[in-house]
């Protein structure tokens, strides 16, 4: 018996950054924010390079406290629909250019702790699906700048799945 | 007439004009933060420890196209910063404020079309931290789109 041969990397890449691509245009809102994901395998960082109209005290100046929630919020849905979508991704069950793409899992509370305050540079983010069931999940995600080990904001979140 | 009129009406003594400039001087700086701008927030009202502000709707704050309904990160923005107004319109006069966190449950999505208004009261402050709850809805203010509670650090002025 011989075995599959592996995919080529060209495909397996553009597979994966096509996906993630879909995913990301399909939220209007990250577009807004300027947001946006790097990849390495399975894992996504997100990034929030910064833009003047998201200080809020333009005094210090300090990153608005809303525009550091809805980064986090952001990379937190997405990190989950990605890692949801991983596996019929991967066994080519999903085609970027179709009509319709899996639906977004629905926020049901958003707790975000504000431990520094965001200076007027690049922010970055990482978020973990802590729990993924069939109905509910469980994501945290921090956010860093400068220093990886000194997060600025962290946060939990709960969210309602599609109904498959 | 501004938009914090309701907050300025009532009697025409010292004290009363001394309260009206410090909430005028809180809408304008609350409305004059740059985030707060690039959303489209307008400060509807500022009394002593609350702040209702509007957020209208918008195509580039949608979270889902399929539905048209608002990104949670557009209104939790929106409920951040009515927090912070309440808290900088509290009779103690802070200097400044920032969000330590806020905990927002998602009642219902919010119907598309909208403008999304939140309503923060500050309900109580210490020496050092200031404790809100939030509300926002949107045309049908009997359902709440979401709710809210957050501390926040509060900043004295210098003596």
């Amino acid at each position: 018996m011989t075995r599959k041969p592996p995919e080529p990397v060209e495909v397996v890449k553009s597979r994966r950054e096509a996906a993630l691509a879909r995913l990301v245009a399909g939220v209007p809102y990250i577009g807004f924010l300027g947001a946006r994901f790097d990849r390495r395998g399975d894992e996504l960082t997100a990034v929030l390079p910064f833009h003047p109209s998201l200080i809020g005290n333009p005094a210090i100046p300090a990153l608005h406290g809303g525009a550091t929630a809805a980064f986090l919020e952001v990379a937190a849905i997405i990190e989950l629909a990605w890692s949801n979508l991983w596996q019929d991704m991967e066994e080519g069950r999903i085609d970027p250019s179709a009509e319709t793409f899996p639906a977004l899992p629905k926020t049901i509370t958003f707790t975000v702790d504000y431990l520094r305050s965001g200076l007027p540079r690049d922010a970055y983010a990482r978020a973990t699906v802590t729990r993924s069931g069939r109905r509910f999940a469980t994501v945290q995600v921090e956010a860093w700048q400068d220093n990886r080990a000194k997060p600025f904001a962290q946060a939990t979140a709960h969210f309602l799945m599609p109904e498959v | 007439m501004p938009p914090c009129a309701r907050a300025l009406t009532g009697e025409n003594d010292g004290k009363e004009i001394q309260m009206s400039q410090r909430l005028i001087q809180a809408r304008d700086v609350m409305q004059s933060l740059p985030h707060a701008q690039s959303l489209g927030m307008i400060v509807a009202e500022m009394a002593e420890g609350s702040a209702t502000i509007t957020m209208p709707y918008d195509p580039r704050l949608i979270g889902d196209p399929a539905t048209g309904v608002l990104h949670g990160g557009a209104i939790s923005a929106l409920m951040d910063t009515a927090s912070g107004a309440a808290v900088m319109c509290h009779p103690s006069a802070p200097a400044a404020t920032a969000t330590l966190d806020l905990r927002i449950d998602y009642m219902r999505p919010a119907t598309p079309g909208q403008a999304i208004t939140a309503h923060a009261i500050c309900h109580h402050v210490t020496r050092t931290v200031a404790f809100v709850r939030v509300t926002a809805t949107d045309a049908d203010e009997s359902r709440p789109v979401a709710m809210g509670t957050g501390t926040f650090t509060l900043e004295r002025p210098l003596p």
